[in-house]
């Protein structure tokens, strides 16, 4: 007997983003189907975050060049929210703080935000799905009647990002910098958490300066931004020999003598 | 939170059911009239004299020369009184088909259940259903429209009445003074607690009418009563004048609570006068939000003439287009160790302009007193703009009086991260909107929360796309 998983696909092609007309990535290729992880990693300022911005539509980021798609559709045309209700999510370095919206509230309104008017999510499995992820990020009960991430801690806010990811179950996650700000512990937790909801249906994209996430979220595929693209792409061996080696040996072997944006090679 | 509340979208653009009036006073304003109102009512001597020496004030005093401008009310083209019935309703079974039908169009069932439970409820300018609920009556509590209560209660209506804001006060409470009509009198009894919140309806829905309620509560010793009124009203195309008289005796070691929300149409002036005194060991709450009209001026006044009295004032403001929204609350110490909590939490969209406008005054008499004025503002968009302007008079040593004011924009980044996660952005700044005043919506009983939801809903609706 054999049942259909959908298995979404990011597909970037030829990406260029501009913040306040510099340009910051230019020509960035990646795909990321269901089922895999990918690891971004690359030196500060080298683009990594402007490429989870942009993906999300942050009005900051002027797309100035390439397509992306997500399952054929084309996510540039679309609003912020329109890519959210299609299925992506990023988790962000830093998150807002609302005061005087609950997190939960704030959740069930995104829920629903997701499935459309006349198919909101029943209460009842609606806390029962709270509970569960709040069980999972071991995070008190109490902190979804908190209004959202207004005196969370770095690392609350951290948690409280992938909580939002285990309840919104979109189909392509980008993880910006979701370890920083973390300890071992915390991050043990959040990582299980994602690794919780791994399988086909979704594709993870993780961005990241340290190596030490990935001892937990272990990806398929590891790419190094350097001026504002992807140099360098292989498995999880080169996670470790980045870890090992630092980043000098890829510009070496690329005649890269600046990795940020705007210098040339 | 936000999809939960039901839309009527009937309401937003207004409707009017056929008048039911059965007199409607000439426009414009004179002795005769004043001495017609007085006379139809069957008032005592006094009150009619009370009101012709209100005219005089009225006729003497200038308009403000402070605050916005007023300078487009054309008294002369206002009613001054219409009686909708000649009987008021005794029961809820009693009220006209008519008025019932207004209300349910209102939109508002949460609200309109609580009628049955024990509720006046004013329509145009008189009551036309008031009850009281039987256990109320039983412990002593007087519930009544005020022109019945000065029928039934003559002496102690004229102990009280006037007392807290006299007709030369402004002349907005002359005018009032001198064609008021309908409103609220209640009188609690010495350690009687009315644990239900007591209600009103007002609504305006004759065009050019002005509406001149006069409220008057007076909670004995150690009682304890919570009142809420709420308005909402349909638009029209000319100008209308809401100019009501609230006031309100605290007595010693008593407590009374004062709820509005009040919706005007974009065409009203707001023009509210409400004012309390405490005693010794008293709490006066006001909770004020005030949504819609052309222009509102209201500052919620607590008077503390009594040691150790207190005053919480709670307010929130929303203007948009073409509204002026000035509020905001006094506070008068008098006597040692008063406390004074005022919280205002003002939003301007689309152009509209809200300010905080507050009195905190420390009298000679107020050693050991503490003041804490805490004034928030949402500004939605570069059009809009706010002002706040705190007054502080200081006449004794050994008093603390704390001052924050903030001034906040929805932010980019707010909206993009609420955005982020599936919501439009209307939803998005509604959410933000109503976090915004969430320490306000907390302190209203439940249908009344929801109504709020569902106004500054409404409100959005306009202001985005």
């Amino acid at each position: 007997m054999s049942q259909t998983v959908h298995q979404p696909v990011l597909q970037i092609e030829g990406l260029s983003v501009a913040v306040e007309g510099k340009e910051i990535i230019r020509g960035l290729d990646l795909t990321v189907r269901g089922g895999e992880v990918h690891a971004v990693m690359g030196p500060n300022g080298t683009g990594k975050s402007t490429l989870a911005q942009a993906l999300m539509g942050h009005p900051r980021y002027e797309v100035t060049g390439g397509r992306v798609t997500l399952d054929g559709e084309d996510v540039l045309e679309m609003s912020v929210d329109e890519r959210a209700r299609k299925g992506l999510f990023l988790a962000m370095q830093y998150p807002s703080e609302v005061s005087g919206v609950s997190t939960s509230d704030f959740l069930r309104s995104a829920i629903n935000a997701r499935r459309g008017e006349g198919n909101e999510i029943p209460l009842m499995e609606f806390v029962r799905k709270l509970d569960r992820a709040l069980k999972a990020l071991e995070m008190p009960h109490d902190m979804a009647g908190r209004y959202l991430n207004e005196g969370f801690s770095g690392g609350e806010k951290k948690r409280n990002e992938i909580l939002q990811m285990m309840l919104l179950e979109p189909k392509i996650a980008i993880l910006d910098e979701v370890d920083s700000g973390l300890d071992i512990d915390a991050l043990k937790i959040v990582a299980q958490g994602v690794n919780e909801m791994l399988s086909e249906r979704l594709g993870v994209l993780v961005i990241t300066h340290y190596q030490r996430l990935l001892n937990y979220i272990r990806p398929h595929y590891v790419h190094v931004m350097m001026q504002g693209r992807i140099v360098k792409s292989g498995g999880p061996e080169l996670a470790e020999e980045l870890e090992a080696k630092g980043y000098d040996w890829i510009k070496e072997e690329l005649g890269i003598v600046d990795e940020a944006v705007g210098q040339e090679a | 939170m936000v999809h939960e509340v039901p839309v009527s979208s009937e309401y937003r653009y207004g409707f009017r059911d056929r008048d039911v009036s059965v007199y409607r006073a000439p426009k414009g304003l004179n002795r005769d009239l004043v001495i017609e109102i007085s006379k139809m009512k069957g008032e005592p001597d006094w009150m009619t004299e009370f009101r012709l020496k209100a005219l005089d004030i009225f006729n003497a005093k200038p308009m403000p020369t402070w605050g916005p401008d007023l300078s487009a009310i054309d008294f002369n083209n206002i009613t001054y009184y219409v009686k909708p019935s000649e009987r008021r309703g005794r029961s809820w079974d009693e009220v006209p088909e008519e008025i019932k039908k207004t209300f349910e169009r209102l939109g508002i069932p949460e609200a309109e259940q609580k009628f049955l439970a024990g509720v006046s409820a004013q329509y145009e300018s008189e009551v036309v259903y008031s009850s009281v609920k039987k256990e109320l009556e039983e412990k002593g509590v007087i519930f009544l429209d005020t022109d019945t209560a000065l029928k039934e209660y003559p002496e102690l209506f004229r102990e009280y009445f006037a007392t807290v804001v006299p007709p030369s006060d402004n002349k907005f409470a002359a005018l009032n003074s001198a064609v008021w009509s309908g409103g609220s009198f209640i009188y609690v009894p010495k350690g009687v607690k009315v644990e239900v919140p007591l209600q009103a309806y007002f609504r305006i829905n004759s065009e050019n009418m002005g509406q001149f309620e006069r409220t008057l509560i007076i909670v004995d010793e150690g009682a304890f009563v919570h009142y809420v009124e709420g308005c909402t009203a349909p638009v029209y195309t000319t100008d209308s004048l809401h100019a009501a008289v609230v006031e309100v005796i605290v007595k010693r070691g008593a407590r009374a609570r004062y709820t509005t929300i009040q919706n005007w149409s974009n065409n009203v002036y707001n023009l509210v006068t409400k004012r309390a005194t405490t005693e010794a060991y008293a709490t006066m709450e006001w909770v004020d939000g005030n949504l819609g009209s052309k222009v509102t001026m209201k500052y919620p006044s607590v008077i503390m003439k009594g040691e150790g009295g207190k005053a919480d004032i709670l307010s929130i403001a929303v203007a948009g287009k073409g509204q002026v929204l000035d509020a905001g609350a006094k506070a008068h110490m008098l006597a040692p160790n008063c406390t004074a909590t005022i919280v205002s939490k003002s939003i301007s969209k689309d152009g509209g302009a809200v300010n905080y406008r507050g009195l905190t005054m420390f009298g000679k008499n107020a050693k050991g007193s503490k003041a804490n004025v805490k004034c928030d503002t949402l500004i939605l968009d570069d059009r809009s703009i706010s002002d706040t302007i705190p007054y502080n008079e200081i006449k004794t040593d050994d008093v603390v009086l704390e001052h924050e004011a903030t001034v906040s924009k929805v932010s980019e980044e707010q909206l993009f991260y609420l955005m982020s996660r599936g919501l439009s952005e209307q939803e998005a700044t509604q959410m933000i909107v109503m976090g915004f005043i969430e320490p306000f919506a907390k302190e209203l009983p439940m249908e009344y929360a929801v109504e709020l939801n569902r106004l500054i809903q409404f409100e959005m609706e306009g202001s985005i796309g």
